[in-house]
């Protein structure tokens, strides 16, 4: 079962982790304390592994910034659902291993603190099914592989 | 068959295939890849990889400029890494604090040209469409990536028109067409696109004001954004190029998801309110709001032109408020000090800071307190953004933010250039 947290539109980087901290902040609990410092105070005090992010339209807009999938990622967070997403918030949940699922509908139906469960690819929700569609075979091997930094230390040999 | 976009014909010779289309997934060489204060943390992404050595450190450009001079020792630790990291790798591209913003500094030291590919670790990325350049941020662990293969994963994003005709009035510029844009069709209406400009107007812009439409494309959510380059783009960069270059134009039937049409001869000075940045209004709806403090600079708004605009409003006039000019480079600062700008902004009652991003990003130099007003000619003014999450951030034009600033409240500049 995974807890889910609710937010509305257009959620920018700025509010999801504030740009005064990306030079200085380095450890993964000190940027998971941070996470959506300015939209949410609850969030980063609560928040447990598992749970789900479940936003409306255009998530991640704003600043490039990684720390703003990877605080959410630190917290706990494995699962991003939105009704759609900022292009490079997208490619840096890929990128991050972090699975960014498009979704209107389950936006509109989950409020924080509902659950649901992901059983054979596809999300309960409600008493509904939503299948995730499936991404592209290069892009799907990222997330399989847990990132791209995991899948280019295969290539590189790198150790964690 | 129909044609194709800027983007697919700058993707696909980017992957060293003859043609792409829109929702191909292509492997990308960059032409050139840039990183900033981030580099530090993305050095250690690629020593997590396993990876030793930069592929093509020719082709990699790198600036302090986020938070320069470095307002903190830790601020400063991060640029000694970034300097031994850039020694150590024998990177030759590297811009030392005071030099100015990345994209500023990358467009006049001509790094790169029309028709190529350029990604760096910044979403404003975008803003090197200005020559025809296929522009676009990444992120940190992306970044990692260029540097240990030389290569990026990529999605051939669709593409959307927009059709800009007409001249703007007096004292309504680049940043106006651009707020009403964003305005009009949202903070997500280019989401996952790429915005090829096209339109007579663009033969009015100047090269300084051309760099604001595809710089504030971010705010549209874009992917990139295009503006075909013509003899005034090919004569900038003649004496500096190092390299040859064909501009890449799309074809004329070439397939878009969205065609807009804009005249710009009506458009007023626009303003965009708190905390969102197609919150916009003309500035005539928001006259007399109280704003405590106006700062002039960015990648968006920080060039020569824009100091020069806002030296037109403050000729012989004292502002009321504090307001912080920061040049977007060194280059900039040396002409705007050699023309006379520079005393007509002082002698007003402005004060100058290091050419570099200053407070857009809520680092340093011109952090508001809790419940103020900025009036900025910056790109975004999220909730927090400038390091307060109370303060409140107008955005607007040089114009506006001069006119304010002699006012102490949100002014239509066109009263003080008649």
């Amino acid at each position: 079962m995974m807890r889910c947290w609710v937010y509305g539109d257009d959620v920018n980087t700025d509010v999801i982790f504030p740009g005064k901290y990306t030079y200085t902040l380095k450890t993964p609990e000190e940027i998971a304390a941070k996470a959506l410092e300015d939209l949410d105070p609850n969030f980063a005090r609560h928040v447990r592994p598992g749970d789900v992010m479940v936003a409306g339209r255009n998530w991640g807009c704003g600043s490039s910034r990684e720390q703003a999938v990877t605080a959410l990622k630190y917290a706990g967070i494995q699962l991003i659902i939105a009704a759609s997403f900022n292009g490079l918030y997208f490619r840096n949940c890929i990128n991050q291993g972090i699975r960014p699922v498009v979704n209107d509908k389950l936006y509109q139906i989950l409020k924080t603190g509902d659950v649901i469960e992901i059983i054979d690819g596809a999300i309960h929700a409600k008493g509904q099914i939503f299948p995730i569609p499936p991404l592209s075979p290069s892009v799907q091997a990222i997330i399989d592989a847990g990132g791209l930094v995991p899948m280019l230390r295969q290539r590189f040999g790198g150790v964690r | 068959m129909s044609g194709f976009t800027f983007a697919e014909k700058a993707l696909a010779r980017a992957a060293g295939i003859p043609t792409a289309r829109a929702g191909d997934v292509l492997d990308i060489t960059p032409d050139l890849i840039f990183s900033h204060d981030n580099t530090a943390a993305i050095r250690r992404i690629f020593a997590e990889i396993g990876a030793t050595h930069i592929t093509r450190p020719e082709r990699i450009a790198i600036t302090l400029d986020h938070a320069v001079p470095a307002p903190t020792t830790q601020h400063a630790q991060n640029h000694a890494e970034i300097r031994e990291w850039v020694k150590a790798q024998g990177i030759k591209r590297f811009f030392e604090v005071g030099r100015g913003i990345c994209h500023q500094v990358i467009s006049e030291e001509a790094l790169i040209l029309p028709g190529e590919v350029i990604f760096g670790s910044d979403s404003h990325s975008t803003h090197f469409g200005w020559l025809g350049a296929f522009g676009m941020g990444v992120g940190r662990t992306e970044m990692a990536s260029l540097w240990a293969t030389g290569q990026l994963w990529l999605r051939v994003p669709e593409s959307m028109r927009i059709k800009l005709t007409g001249k703007p009035q007096v004292g309504v510029t680049a940043k106006d067409i651009a707020l009403h844009i964003i305005g009009c069709w949202s903070t997500s209406g280019a989401a996952y696109r790429s915005v090829e400009f096209t339109g007579d107007t663009i033969q009015f812009l100047s090269l300084d004001e051309r760099a604001v439409l595809p710089n504030m494309m971010a705010e549209f959510g874009a992917m990139n954004a295009y503006l075909p380059p013509d003899e005034a783009v090919f004569t900038y960069l003649e004496a500096k190029r190092t390299r040859d270059y064909t501009p890449i134009y799309p074809d004329e039937d070439a397939t878009y998801e969205a065609d807009y049409a804009i005249s710009v001869d009506a458009l007023e000075p626009l303003i965009a309110l708190p905390h969102q940045p197609d919150n916009v209004v003309g500035v005539s709806d928001v006259v007399g709001e109280p704003v405590q403090q106006a700062f002039l600079g960015t990648c968006t708004n920080g060039r020569y032109e824009d100091l020069e605009a806002a030296a037109t409003v403050l000729k012989g006039r004292q502002v009321r408020i504090r307001m912080i000019v920061i040049p977007a480079s060194s280059q900039v600062l040396l002409r705007a000090m050699q023309s006379g700008v520079l005393q007509t902004l002082i002698e007003a009652g402005a004060t100058i800071a290091t050419p570099g991003c200053g407070p857009c990003m809520g680092n340093h130099m011109g952090i508001p307190a809790p419940a103020e007003a900025t009036i900025s000619s910056a790109n975004r003014n999220f909730k927090g953004r400038m390091g307060t999450a109370d303060a409140m951030t107008y955005l607007a034009n040089p114009y506006v933010v001069a006119a304010s600033a002699i006012t102490g409240v949100l002014t239509d500049p066109r009263e003080f250039l008649a």
